[in-house]
């Protein structure tokens, strides 16, 4: 039984047990992200952040994460149950589905096996990565409005107008990538990228791509969707305990998911700079430092930019990211036609 | 026709147009100066003040809670008596009106201070307390003082009137004092 479309054979519990390490490599990943992003906000702000629990404040997102589960399960009398129930699964599940296809690293032999060291390597990649997206929208959306709280409903509302008009720009920036390497899958774009990165040719697409990332991750300075000074808490101003906990992990997934995306796509995957080749088991190092430096860049903005008001957002994706992404492609398009 | 505002009123600086390209550049460079900024703020490090471990160092002048002293053991006048004569200046002075004293005729078998009267009750209720130092001013003896101790809370606001054994009683020093062009 072949559940991935693949080069070689790969036997199906070879795909189980990588489905279930990736899963667990992100779950470990999100706590770390998570005292990573409050130790360094501390740091922008000029003060240390959570330092009580554990040494460094190490063992704060496990604290937390045991707070919120311990926390009751409220609802709204206003709510959809069975909605309100099922929304921040959509979430949660839409990210670790996008994780699936980020790849650490090369087809490796291990004890005799040639295991990729990936989810899948979907023949279609950046569409499975999109197609995810789309359908993560929903949890935003079907959290929000069945919540029965028109806080709720307003930050979903600016959820949904901000994911439509930024991923277009997003799909856009990727295009021009997608030309120049000649395919669609996530390692055949890596090994494209053997002689140079695409962030030094496709620099427009690379800067597109980060920052149509931010919006699709609802972060800083897109957070409309959750933007406290006005909506209370936006879309999960409804939730609490384990279901708010499923949105925040999700959050942070996503941020590793475009972390992980823009790795791949425009940084060289698990390829060092200056033509060094280690041995196959550094790849996935060299993939997590990578993801690790972008969750920084990320943190970063954060502590640095106010939130953009809603017409911004509107006419920055509109009139100046979706021109400028469309300029990239048509470029890219003519450049990659001349000189092949 | 638009109202023209005559050659004496100010020029009214506008900025450059928003919306435009040339304002996407300029915020795209703001964007990194911000960056930068923020930057550099991490690398400055924190700024803060572990409270419990670190304390910032009182000024010898601070007023924190009161003390009640006694003189010197070696005093040949009147050795290790109270200084407190009982006289309800302080809680006249006081006005958060936290103080209570009741004054007792000293005897020759019971002497507790220098002079004719000594304060059999003397009480400082610490919740009610502003901490304005009248108290200290009015005393004519220099029996009660501020001294530098501000962590006051407990579990209890009974615990927080302060008896006057407790005032006499040597206090725990917990706050840094600050010193000389410190």
């Amino acid at each position: 039984m072949i559940l991935a479309d693949v080069a070689y054979y790969e036997a199906w519990w070879i795909q189980v047990i990588k489905a279930i390490v990736i899963f667990a490599v992100a779950l470990q990943l999100v706590p770390v992200i998570l005292i990573a992003e409050r130790k360094l906000l501390g740091r922008f702000q000029g003060r240390y952040g959570p330092n009580r629990v554990g040494p460094y404040g190490a063992l704060q997102p496990l604290a937390d994460i045991l707070k919120l589960l311990t926390k009751e399960q409220s609802r709204p009398s206003t709510s959809i149950g069975f909605l309100f129930a099922v929304a921040p699964m959509i979430s949660i599940l839409t990210a670790v589905a996008a994780f699936a296809i980020i790849p650490f690293g090369d087809v490796q032999n291990i004890f005799g096996t040639p295991v990729g060291l990936y989810g899948i390597d979907v023949s279609i990649g950046p569409l499975y990565l999109f197609a995810f997206g789309a359908v993560a929208f929903y949890g935003i959306m079907l959290g929000g409005w069945s919540s029965g709280s028109k806080y709720s409903f307003l930050g979903a509302m600016r959820g949904a107008a901000q994911l439509i008009s930024y991923e277009v720009s997003q799909g856009l920036a990727l295009v021009g990538v997608i030309f120049t390497a000649g395919t669609l899958s996530l390692t055949g774009i890596v090994h494209a990228q053997a002689g140079m990165w695409y962030v030094v040719p496709q620099f427009f697409g690379f800067i597109i791509f980060l920052v149509a990332g931010f919006a699709e991750t609802n972060r800083a300075p897109f957070d409309l969707t959750e933007a406290d000074a006005e909506l209370v808490g936006g879309y999960n101003t409804e939730f609490g305990g384990g279901r708010f906990a499923s949105y925040f992990f999700a959050e942070y997934l996503n941020v590793l998911v475009v972390s992980g995306i823009v790795t791949t796509v425009f940084l060289g995957g698990w390829m060092m700079p200056f033509g060094i080749h280690p041995p196959g088991w550094v790849d996935p190092f060299v993939v997590l430092f990578k993801m690790a430096l972008l969750s920084f860049f990320f943190i970063w903005v954060r502590a640095t930019l106010p939130r953009l008001r809603y017409d911004q957002l509107m006419s920055f994706g509109w009139k100046i990211l979706l021109p400028l992404a469309t300029l990239n492609t048509l470029v890219t398009a003519i450049l990659v036609t001349v000189t092949h | 026709m638009p109202w023209d505002p005559g050659k004496d009123v100010i020029e009214v600086v506008r900025g450059p147009r928003p919306g435009a390209a040339g304002g996407t550049y300029r915020a795209f460079g703001e964007t990194l100066r911000g960056l930068k900024t923020t930057f550099a703020r991490m690398i400055e490090g924190p700024h803060t003040i572990q409270y419990p471990e670190q304390k910032v160092p009182v000024y010898p002048r601070f007023r924190g809670r009161h003390k009640l002293h006694r003189f010197d053991s070696s005093d040949p006048a009147h050795p290790g008596l109270e200084k407190c004569v009982g006289c309800s200046l302080c809680a006249a002075a006081c006005p958060a009106d936290c103080i209570r004293v009741v004054a007792a005729e000293n005897t020759p078998e019971n002497r507790v201070s220098a002079g004719e009267r000594y304060a059999v009750v003397y009480e400082i209720n610490l919740s009610r307390c502003i901490f304005c130092g009248y108290c200290e001013i009015a005393c004519p003896f220099d029996a009660i003082t501020m001294g530098h101790d501000y962590e006051l809370s407990d579990y209890n606001r009974s615990d927080l009137i302060f008896t006057k054994e407790m005032l006499l009683a040597e206090p725990v020093e917990r706050t840094p004092l600050r010193n000389e062009g410190e």
